[in-house]
């Protein structure tokens, strides 16, 4: 699998780590709310085709991308810097 | 008679005599042979043992379809097992055994086997060793207990103990053209992608390019195939932009156009060059791939169609043809379609009688007729193989009329031959494709399936795409003089005598499945093609059902009344053939795992540091000196700590440069604790929380400036905090103007610790003062060390007086030697990781061992740490009421009452002789403690405080230590810190 970094170009799946689900919103920080938080720390929704998640380049320049990725064909559909798309 | 080296002919160098021994007998054949073509220019025709009936079996192929003649080679002290006699190229001093046979090859006792006849259907195993369902040896155990003798009679060959000494090694490749196959068509498309300047890398598993011209009997351009197979290698191997890969099995087709291949690079030679590896793995990055990977011949099923000296038509073609090799000296031919017609005109032409040519279909093609006529023999249509005789080769066959699908009682004749040469049409070598592609789809014409529709950048070119001639390989540019013969077979897969109890018909030869195997799947309902490979395992074997898989996906939709395009086919699974683990690992093990070496490094190990591995770094576990074992060294240096002042190498911690307007923010969110109150030049111990509420890292952090933080995390997870950190910010919290950089190779640390520590800092650092107004409890201060800038903290993990200096790890090992100069007054010793921990054992603080993914803070007794001011990562879940449980594993302190040591993972039994299911807790760390003089430990026990002052037990079975312990607190010297105050 090629992830096109935006920065360093397409590289090597061995060049990312898989830094999780990129649906998910943080709770309020001071919220309290104990179903808002585990529903953050543990709930995943197991999708079958378009998934959108981040991965580190954590071999490369070691920014977080958002990845829109096919869990069915592992086809790549886009990719950003994280900063410039997470919620 | 028996096979035999034909008089002349091959593309063997005669000239060149190759010893070998099979079996221990010393044979000879020549350059350019397999060993399976030498084994029959030796008479060999017996080469292994079955899987299951113990019967015997020879080459069936000449090629890595090869189901039967499986041998291991013995290198030295190293066996292989498994490998296709017909993958084996000679070598002078190459020593093979026969597999699966006792006591001999010849003399086989397993063979009684194969007389309990339908004994050892398909399910057998499953359905008579499932045992008794009362009694000692019920079920399962009836099953393990049987499982010993049956392995032992079943299989294939004996792997050796050694340590395979061989090195391997790894590549990647890339390229805008990878061609797999050399054949016609493989060449053709290498040559056209080379012209249009692209780079071409051109992969083929044998050991010479060309594929079936290097045996096939074609006129290219008005030349012998030959010619042209040379003039196009030449051209090819002139050019820079083309790579040729021979050896080479691409096995596996992966995401965006990524071939996994092994290329075997000295497995043909008797010893490796210096520096040589046996395999080299590719991973090929292409552009574009050309499947050009040719043709499979298959069988046709009939009873007794395992003898040795029964072969694919065009194996025998290629032995006399490549080989010189004459398989049978009298053979007959049967076949459903007219390739095989090419392949007897070829084994007469090397010098063969062939006596029968045996056609299931009425009517055969003018090209096939005017082939028969020249091979010689009888022409027999609308007949088949029906039965075969011969104890451990063929003797005779038996044939009968054969119409419409079934046999014709009567007129049954027999033929005395030596071999059998069988084809039951061609099926494309689609397994590439199908790990890159939708489903396959059965062609009915070809009775085959063909490629399927990519999902991935690839083409096909002839063979492969069910274009079996040469001229269809070429294209329309290029004129070829061949045989028009019919490659369509008739849709005959299976010769299935009626009335009467024949012959076992094989369909898997390697895995001993039978025709009826298939039927009796279909019986007891295991109909879809997934389920009949697991309850048959049809094509699970080695050679994963190159052969087999077709018939026997025919003969099952035949069982079911279905046609084969309703029935489907399993998915063809990497790798394609067997791959070496070797390969795989390459040196991705061993020597080429990166080393950290901290600055002092070589000073350490020149004062006779025990060096430990903790994690990629390298560190001073003792400092042995002549005789002493390493408690008495760690003992001896932690002493030197209390006592006097000792020095230990901290450069491994992670450091991270926290910097920007945001940098307080972002600690405040990222700590349990408030980092934003720390005034400059002063330093804080924090703690981070995973965002479930347990604990995750600890370690200072210094704030150097109002916007410029140094933060230390532990050894071990400076790398997973880096990543912590850079995740917030990037995904989290995008907004905080703040940067973080791993600065930990840019900075050498060395801890001074004990009470006279003040007292070396005092005699060797310049430009500060360093007492206590200067430099109180978690102050920074700033400096020269011998004229090296250094910034020193006063901090301590050892509970003594202590500093942590740094300087720039260039200047490393000149502030430790002016350190150790400064101390010699005052005697100070340098201390390893052993006394580095009994030092903080006896402190109480917690390390990785305790902070384990499993504890809270609260399990930790690090409450006090929790702002509740603040939010911060954890905070909204470290309050759970399954973390805040009476019941929680929570840290403690261990003391042995018998005076024995301790060990790490032990478990803490209420009562002695329990076994440790009935745990409340496990010691985390253990040393002697020379401050208390009694072995001690911190555990992480149930119920924590409250089992203070209770006595309780060690329970290690593992290494056979039992006895009382005392639970006490964790903060086992100096609870109230007076000495690192003072």
């Amino acid at each position: 699998m090629l992830i096109a970094c935006p920065y360093c170009g397409p590289r090597d799946l061995s060049e990312f780590t898989y830094q999780g689900d990129a649906n998910r919103t943080r709770p309020n920080p001071m919220s309290n709310d104990q179903s808002a938080w585990n529903a953050y720390v543990y709930e995943r929704v197991n999708t079958a085709g378009d998934h959108r998640e981040f991965w580190q380049h954590s071999g490369g320049c070691r920014a977080h991308l958002v990845v829109i990725r096919s869990t069915l064909t592992h086809e790549i559909k886009s990719v950003a810097f994280a900063r410039e798309t997470a919620k | 008679m028996s096979p035999r080296r034909a008089h002349n002919g091959g593309r063997i160098d005669r000239s060149t005599t190759l010893r070998f021994t099979f079996d221990g007998t010393a044979m000879t054949g020549h350059a350019g042979d397999t060993l399976a073509s030498a084994l029959l220019a030796n008479g060999i025709s017996l080469i292994g043992r079955s899987f299951k009936y113990h019967r015997p079996r020879g080459v069936f192929s000449a090629g890595i379809d090869e189901p039967n003649a499986l041998v291991t080679v013995i290198k030295g002290n190293l066996r292989e097992p498994n490998v296709p006699a017909t993958q084996i190229e000679l070598y002078d001093g190459l020593t093979v055994e026969s597999q699966n046979r006792f006591p001999s090859l010849a003399f086989d006792i397993g063979a009684a086997n194969g007389l309990a006849g339908n004994l050892f259907a398909a399910g057998f195993y499953y359905k008579t060793f499932m045992g008794p369902v009362a009694g000692p040896l019920k079920g399962t155990r009836f099953w393990m207990f049987c499982e010993h003798f049956i392995r032992r009679a079943a299989g294939l060959g004996r792997a050796g103990h050694e340590p395979d000494t061989d090195r391997y090694e790894k590549m990647y490749g890339f390229c805008d053209v990878l061609v797999v196959g050399s054949g016609p068509a493989g060449l053709t498309a290498a040559r056209d992608a080379a012209a249009d300047g692209k780079k071409v890398f051109l992969a083929e598993q044998e050991p010479e390019l060309g594929g079936t011209l290097r045996w096939k009997s074609a006129a290219i351009d008005g030349r012998p195939a030959d010619d042209w197979v040379a003039s196009t290698l030449a051209e090819l191997a002139a050019l820079p932009n083309v790579t040729l890969l021979p050896r080479t099995t691409v096995w596996g087709y992966y995401d965006d156009n990524a071939l996994g291949a092994l290329e075997r690079v000295c497995d043909h030679k008797a010893h490796a060059a210096i520096g040589e590896p046996r395999h080299r793995h590719w991973t090929i990055r292409a552009k574009d791939v050309v499947l050009a990977t040719g043709a499979f011949e298959r069988p046709i099923v009939f009873p007794g169609n395992d003898r040795p000296g029964i072969m694919l038509a065009s194996a025998a073609a290629r032995y006399a043809t490549e080989y010189g090799v004459l398989p049978g000296e009298r053979i007959a031919i049967f076949a459903n379609n007219d390739s095989a017609y090419e392949a007897a005109l070829s084994l007469k032409d090397a010098g063969a009688e062939i006596a029968v040519i045996i056609d299931v279909r009425a009517g055969v093609s003018v090209a096939a007729r005017e082939l028969a006529r020249e091979a010689g023999g009888e022409l027999l249509l609308g007949y088949a193989v029906t039965n075969t005789s011969g104890a451990r080769r063929l003797r005779e066959i038996e044939v009968q009329p054969f119409a419409d699908g079934k046999i014709r009682e009567g007129g049954t004749r027999a033929f005395v031959v030596d071999c059998l040469a069988v084809s039951g049409g061609w099926s494309p070598a689609i397994h590439l494709a199908s790990q890159a592609g939708h489903a396959p789809q059965w062609d009915e014409a070809l009775q085959a399936f063909l490629p399927p529709a990519p999902t991935q950048r690839w083409t096909g070119a002839g063979a492969f795409t069910g274009a079996f001639s040469t001229a269809a390989a070429l294209g329309d540019d290029i004129a070829v003089n061949e045989p028009e013969i019919e490659y369509d077979p008739a849709p005959v897969f299976e010769i299935r005598p009626s009335g009467r109890k024949s012959a076992k018909a094989f369909v898997d030869l390697q895995h001993d499945v039978t025709a009826s195997d298939i039927r009796l799947a279909h019986r007891e309902g295991f109909r879809s093609v997934e389920h009949l490979k697991r309850y048959t395992t049809l094509g699970m074997a080695t050679d994963q059902g190159k052969s087999s898989n077709v018939p026997g996906l025919a003969i099952m939709a035949a069982a079911r009344g279905l046609p084969i395009s309703q029935v489907g086919t399993t998915r063809f699974r990497p790798p394609f053939s067997g791959v070496s683990l070797g390969a795989l690992a390459a040196d991705r093990h061993g020597h080429f795992k990166p080393e950290r070496l901290t600055p002092m490094h070589d000073w350490h190990v020149a004062r006779g540091a025990k060096m430990y591995a903790a994690g990629l770094w390298h560190r001073p576990m003792i400092y042995g000196t002549g005789g002493e074992t390493v408690e008495q060294a760690y003992v001896r240096e932690a002493r030197a700590v209390r006592e006097t002042v000792g020095i230990v190498d901290v450069s491994t911690l992670g450091k991270i440069a926290v910097q920007g307007p945001d940098a307080a923010e972002f600690l405040d969110r990222v700590y349990t604790n408030m980092f934003s109150t720390l005034p400059v030049n002063k330093a804080r111990y924090g703690l981070m929380l995973r965002e479930e509420g347990i604990a995750f890292d600890d370690g200072t952090t210094w704030r150097l400036g109002e916007h410029d933080f140094l933060m230390t995390t532990t050894t071990a997870n400076a790398g997973k905090v880096m990543q912590h950190l850079e995740y917030y910010l990037d995904c989290v919290w995008p907004e905080l103007r703040v940067h973080v950089t791993s600065v930990t190779d840019q900075w050498a640390g060395a801890a001074v610790a004990g009470p006279n520590a003040r007292h070396v800092l005092e005699s060797c650092v310049d430009g500060t003062r360093v007492d206590n107004d200067a430099l109180p409890f978690m102050g920074i201060v700033r400096g020269e060390i011998g004229g090296a800038p250094v910034t020193i903290c006063r901090l301590s993990f050892s509970g003594e007086l202590a500093y942590e200096v740094y300087c720039g790890a260039g200047h490393g090992q000149h502030v430790w030697d002016a350190l150790m100069a400064a101390g010699r007054t005052f005697e100070i010793v340098p201390y390893g990781l052993e006394a580095l921990g009994t030092l903080r054992i006896e402190k109480g603080h917690v390390t990785g061992a305790e902070i384990d993914g499993r504890t809270s803070p609260r399990d930790l007794y690090l409450d006090w740490m929790l702002s509740k001011k603040k939010p911060y990562v954890g905070s909204a879940m470290v309050d759970r009421e399954g973390l805040l449980a009476a019941d929680r594993i929570r840290l403690v302190g261990i003391v042995a009452l018998d005076d024995r040591p301790l060990n790490g993972g032990a478990h803490i039994v209420e009562r002695l002789g329990e076994e440790p299911r009935g745990s409340i807790g496990h010691i985390t760390a253990f040393c002697f403690s020379p401050a208390l003089g009694k072995y001690i430990a911190l555990a992480i026990v149930k119920g924590g405080k409250a089992r203070h002052g209770q006595r309780a037990y060690v329970s290690d079975p593992v290494r056979n230590r039992f006895g009382p312990v005392e639970i006490v607190s964790h903060h086992f010297f100096d609870p109230e810190g007076s000495r690192m105050h003072g």
